[in-house]
Parts: structure tokens; C-alpha cells; sequence
């Protein structure tokens, strides 16, 4: 009989491991600092990034990249603006 | 919200990003659709942006010049007066500093201020994210009730985190306009603690 199945999300990207290598690897990110949410029941971990990590990016005062969809599914990055002032804005409808 | 603001001051060298913490793109769809923005106005269903900047509310403004460099970290601000009656938050003393910042007429905060300014997470808060992005994962997959655990835990962990609180609110069936916001963000008050966190003068 297989193994189960188990859930690993990295970096936004889930990625289907064995239940066993799974845990495994939850474990080895939580050994390296990294925040880690699990849910055996759900067969599932996501691995966040550690604090001293985005702390250090924040400090540099290097404004954090990043890529989104807009409505239509189009992506957008950040630094595509370099060259022009950015407001940055997050709102929700909430 | 922000469509006048961008017209305004776009010949200058200027752009705004707008980002959704919303659920789904369609929470976002009627204000977006209202707004027809010209600039770019994205959706962050995973709250991307909120982890990388370590943003625990809405709205939630950054500004960055163009180096890329954060000039002014994470300030609230409205683009309009439309919710005034309900936050007490005036549009205009934002967009003045901003218009002058933007058309190059007052220097930015210094380094020294900006580094003292910009709030960073701590180990918590992470985890706090990490519970989220797990939620948030498996709510995406049809997995609603074992997803409000881990939203739950995650308001346990950073309290003051309301893209978390309020944020999840809709997917943990929750009115976030309703009578249990109310209770969480009068009870969050009557501890001493603001809602809203504009940085000081």
C-alpha cells in the first residue's frame, strides 16, 4: 500500500511529498527558524519565513519585491517601477 | 479611492499599486470596478504583501521612491473622505505630504527616522502568518472548518494583526462589518490599544 500523501506549501508553492518526508521536512525548517503550520489531520504544513529574515529586508530599507495578479489574472511586479515613485497601498473590502 | 490622486500627480513620475487583502478576487471586483483605476490595482488573496511588510491592518500606505527604497514606511492612510464618519481619518493631510514628496518639493523622512519608524515582526507574528497561509490554503481547497482553527490560532498569536482578525472573518463566516468587529475592536480599545496606528507627527 502507499505511503499517504502529505501537503508541503514553501513560498506560496504546495508541493505533494510523503506523509513521513513531509513531517520530516516541517520539522527541519522549524530547526532553522523558520515559522511552520501544521495540520496532521489535514495532512499539510506551510513554512513560513523567519522573522530575523524579513526584519533584515525591512531594516535595509530596500523596499520587499513582489509579483500579483490584477483582476484579469495579469501579473504585476514592483520593481517593474523602478524609475518612479511608488504609493503603495493595501486595502481590503473587509 | 485612489484614481483622483494618481491623475493627479502621475506626470511627475509617479504611479500607484493598489493591493486587495481580499479572500477572492471577487471581494475585491465592485470597488475595483468602481474605481477604474489606471494604475495598477492587484489582489493578494495569500497576503503577500502584508508578510513582506509586515502590515497588520488596512489600509495600510508605503512609500517608495525611485530607487526602491521604503522613504516612508507603513502609515494609514485614505485616499478619500469616504469613511471618515466611521475611522475619524482625514484624506487631505496624507495627500498634502504626499503631493509634496511626489513633485519633489519636501525631502523625505531620513534613514535614521525611516529605521526607527519601520515596525518588524517578531517570531510570533510569523507564526501568527504562518497559521494564516495555512488557513488560507486550505480554505482555498474547501477545508472551512479546518481552516478557522488555524486563522483562530493565528488571532491568538498577533492580536493586533486585524488582516488577520478581520481579514478571516469572511471566511470563517463572519460578519466583519458586524456586531462581532465591533465587540473585537471595542474590547482591543477599552486594553489601551489603537486600532488604527498612523505614525506620530
Amino acid at each position: 500500500m502507499a505511503e499517504p500523501g502529505f501537503t508541503l506549501i514553501d513560498d506560496g508553492r504546495a508541493v505533494e511529498v510523503t506523509h513521513g518526508a513531509g513531517v520530516e521536512r516541517a520539522a527541519r525548517a522549524r530547526e532553522a527558524g523558520r515559522p511552520v503550520a501544521m495540520d496532521l489531520l489535514e495532512r499539510a504544513a506551510y513554512l513560513g519565513v523567519a522573522a530575523a529574515e524579513r526584519a533584515a529586508a525591512l531594516a535595509s530599507l530596500e523596499a520587499p519585491d513582489f509579483t500579483l495578479p490584477d483582476l484579469d489574472g495579469r501579473l504585476h511586479t514592483l520593481s517593474a517601477h523602478r524609475g518612479t515613485k511608488v504609493l503603495l497601498v493595501a486595502y481590503a473590502s473587509w | 479611492m485612489w484614481q483622483a490622486t494618481y491623475e493627479e500627480l502621475r506626470s511627475f513620475g509617479f504611479t500607484i499599486i493598489t493591493v486587495a487583502l481580499d479572500k477572492s478576487p471577487d471581494d475585491a471586483r465592485p470597488w475595483i470596478e468602481a474605481a477604474k483605476p489606471a494604475h495598477p490595482s492587484l489582489i493578494d488573496t495569500r497576503h503577500v504583501v502584508a508578510d513582506l511588510y509586515n502590515m497588520v491592518n488596512v489600509p495600510t500606505i508605503v512609500w517608495i521612491d525611485a530607487r526602491g527604497l521604503i522613504v516612508r514606511p507603513n502609515d494609514v492612510a485614505f485616499g478619500t473622505d469616504t469613511f471618515k464618519h466611521l475611522t475619524g481619518l482625514e484624506a487631505a493631510k496624507h495627500l498634502g505630504a504626499l503631493r509634496a514628496w511626489v513633485r519633489g518639493e519636501a525631502a523625505p523622512l531620513p534613514d535614521a527616522r525611516r529605521r526607527q519608524l519601520q515596525p518588524l515582526p517578531t517570531e510570533t507574528d510569523q507564526q501568527a502568518r504562518a497559521e494564516f497561509g495555512l488557513g488560507q490554503w486550505l480554505f482555498a481547497r474547501g477545508r472551512g472548518e479546518a481552516a478557522t482553527r488555524h486563522f483562530e490560532r493565528a488571532g491568538e498569536l498577533a492580536p493586533h494583526d486585524f488582516t488577520i482578525r478581520r481579514g478571516t472573518m469572511p471566511m470563517r463566516g463572519v460578519d466583519p462589518m458586524g456586531p462581532k468587529f465591533r465587540e473585537m475592536r471595542d474590547a482591543w480599545a477599552k486594553a489601551g490599544n489603537p486600532y488604527y496606528r498612523p505614525l506620530p507627527e
